[in-house]
């Protein structure tokens, strides 16, 4: 409950010199709703202090450093090897970032998802993707 | 109110919404809702966000009557899971759960699930009609609004949102800032000056919403559903097959009441900003109880516990189409993306769509009605393949979402930064969640970020720079009035224990 209160407080915070950074002209609105916020969050950590809540649970680091690959990944790929291998991993290492992973099934969905989602976005909404790197 | 203009009008909404195409969007919509409806853990927000994407090549009334469609199917499939399973698939049909699940195990799950689509309907055909009553005046009223109303108004919405989240009242506050801040991401229209864009070219438009939206409630929430370990095999399917579908006369008579009831209930609290389908369903709910001959019967297996909730959800989730159409101001978070959509479709939200495109407004609203109509038909028949899809393992399921989503976000511009955004506001959402801030309230507040600034820089142009313009304008200083209001209303500890009550319930079922 603390480290977690505190960490949205000074998060918050985090935000306040940007807004007093702009210009004034520009700067007028970010720089009130910077003051709100930095207000709010201390508000946030000394209600956070006083009372006696339940402890923050871990964090699942595991699928949010896997599902946060992929996605990295799929971005820099559709454009460098194209769909087909984008697709490919960020579904593999999707499956791999949950509870149980078998080798078939993530295979079948593979080929499955390509198949699907080729037919869907490339020929139906016609959207252009490379589907290699070659083209 | 001019009725003389209303037959005209709903005809050409009529014209426009039954044509093939229209229809079959209509029908798409509905469908692919309902389906995820049924999915647990993927609420209307989440599954409009995913799916918005789908959208954008389609002309602009077929992709808002497609969204329109996916949002009540959503609504509506996640009755059917409440009702058939005990899993609400989102948390408005948390209270069907408690009298329709009991129902089911009595053997009657037929009638429940009938009941609850046929007061999902009245209270559909209710909303359409209320819509197309109280939409025209209202935009008219909306369009004599300046600079300082409108700052009032939104000022209201969000507060009244953050009023009306569950968990707590001062961090749903800190959210609505937070998106603020995040809405204003970009060029800033006067100066030409880039703000908060860390000198990425990508983020000089301005933070896309799909990216936001997708990443706080799609990204975001597979993150925490994996980690609940969403594998719920020992699910209470019911394998029995579901055997007299209609309802018997005393069934009808005994919900004639609660379905009028709760759609009632549900018009007024879809209409307010910041209320939504949960809150006018736990409030039908509790009402019925309070009005039975046998309140003990509530909770096992009374049909008004099903009619009630069900007929209120529905009728809130087409009533907060009014703010939203009429002022361009939305209500909640799922209105909140209906208006990015408009905004993407190249469609300025606000009063003038009534009057500019009158097609759209009216196919629109139409098409509500086309669409309850498809949903009744649609789901009594599919029930058998809904129950079904309720066995498909998590595992399965969301490395698929995950390809939609990717190639979604990555459609809107062909831009890969969008997807490390989307990245970073997943890992931000999953925060949310762990620290139990609602992200709601950000959403819409990011959407009305940068209107609330214009609206404020010209207000205190006018004024000369004097922040008494909205305390002088007499429409302005009520809508602040409210405001106050409802937050001193909330700061009062009676007020606060009951708010805090009704937020428990769902815990404790």
């Amino acid at each position: 409950m603390f480290i977690a209160f505190g960490a949205v407080a000074i998060y918050l915070s985090l935000d306040y010199p940007f807004g007093t950074g702009a210009r004034m002209g520009p700067g007028y609105f970010p720089t009130w709703l910077g003051i709100i916020m930095a207000l709010l969050g201390v508000a946030i950590m000394i209600s956070g202090l006083r009372v006696e809540g339940p402890k923050v649970q871990r964090f699942a680091f595991k699928a949010i450093l896997l599902l946060g690959a992929g996605f990295i990944f799929f971005g820099w790929a559709i454009d460098h090897v194209g769909f087909v291998i984008a697709t490919a991993v960020l579904v593999v290492l999707a499956a791999a970032a949950g509870r149980d992973f078998r080798y078939k099934e993530v295979i079948i969905m593979v080929i499955c998802l390509l198949i699907g989602t080729w037919a869907l976005f490339i020929k139906g909404l016609e959207l252009p993707f490379p589907l290699f790197w070659w083209r | 109110m001019d009725f003389s203009e209303l037959l005209p009008n709903l005809a050409l909404g009529f014209q426009t919404a039954v044509t093939l195409q229209n229809l079959l969007y209509c029908f798409i919509g509905v469908f692919v809702g309902t389906l995820v409806g049924v999915l647990p853990g993927i609420g209307p927000l989440a599954a409009i966000a995913m799916l918005l994407p789908a959208t954008f090549n389609l002309p602009p009334v077929g992709a808002l009557i497609m969204l329109a469609g996916i949002y009540y199917g959503t609504q509506y499939g996640g009755s059917t899971t409440a009702i058939l399973v005990n899993l609400p698939g989102e948390s408005a049909s948390v209270v069907t759960c408690i009298d329709g699940f009991q129902m089911a195990k009595n053997g009657r799950a037929g009638p429940a699930l009938a009941i609850a689509a046929i007061g999902s309907f009245f209270a559909g055909t209710v909303g359409t009609i209320l819509i197309a009553l109280f939409g025209p005046p209202l935009a008219e009223m909306a369009l004599k609004f300046g600079a300082p109303e409108y700052f009032s108004l939104m000022s209201m919405g969000l507060i009244a949102s953050a009023v009306l989240a569950s968990g707590s009242m001062l961090k749903a506050i800190a959210m609505i800032f937070l998106g603020l801040l995040f809405g204003i991401v970009g060029t800033d229209v006067n100066s030409g000056m880039s703000r908060f864009t860390f000198g990425m070219s990508g983020l000089a438009d301005g933070l896309s919403f799909v990216v936001v939206a997708m990443g706080l409630f799609g990204f975001g929430e597979i993150l925490s559903n994996l980690e609940k370990g969403q594998e719920v095999s020992s699910r209470d399917l019911l394998t029995t097959k579901i055997e007299h579908l209609y309802p018997t006369w005393k069934d009808l008579k005994l919900t004639a009441g609660p379905i009028m009831r709760g759609t009632a209930i549900g018009a007024f609290f879809g209409t307010l900003p910041g209320a939504g389908p949960t809150i006018s369903a736990f409030s039908a709910y509790a009402l019925e109880k309070k009005l039975a001959k046998h309140p003990e019967e509530f909770g096992k297996g009374a049909i008004q516990g099903v009619a009630a909730p069900e007929s209120a959800n529905n009728a809130a989730a087409q009533c907060a189409f009014i703010p939203t159409l009429t002022l361009g101001i939305p209500g909640s978070g799922t209105m909140a993306l209906m208006l990015g959509a408009l905004t993407i479709q190249g469609i300025a939200p606000g009063p003038q769509v009534m009057t500019q495109r009158p097609e759209l407004f009216w196919g629109l609203i139409a098409s509500m009605w086309i669409g309850n109509a498809l949903l009744v038909v649609l789901n009594l028949p599919l029930i058998g393949l809904w129950v079904k899809l309720l066995t498909v393992p998590y595992r399965i399921l969301f490395p698929s979402i995950m390809v939609f989503m990717a190639i979604g976000v990555y459609s809107v511009n062909n831009l890969d930064l969008d997807i490390y955004m989307t990245v970073f506001f997943g890992i931000m959402g999953y925060i949310f969640t762990k620290l139990k801030c609602e992200p709601a309230p950000l959403i819409l507040a990011f959407v009305l970020g940068p209107l609330m600034e214009e609206n404020l820089r010209r207000a205190l142009l006018i004024s000369r720079g004097d922040p008494t313009v909205f305390f002088t304008r007499p429409i302005s200083a009520v809508f602040l009035g409210l405001t106050i209001l409802l937050l001193v209303v909330m700061i009062l500890p009676s007020i606060r224990k009951k708010r805090d009550v009704a937020f428990q319930e769902p815990d404790a079922v």
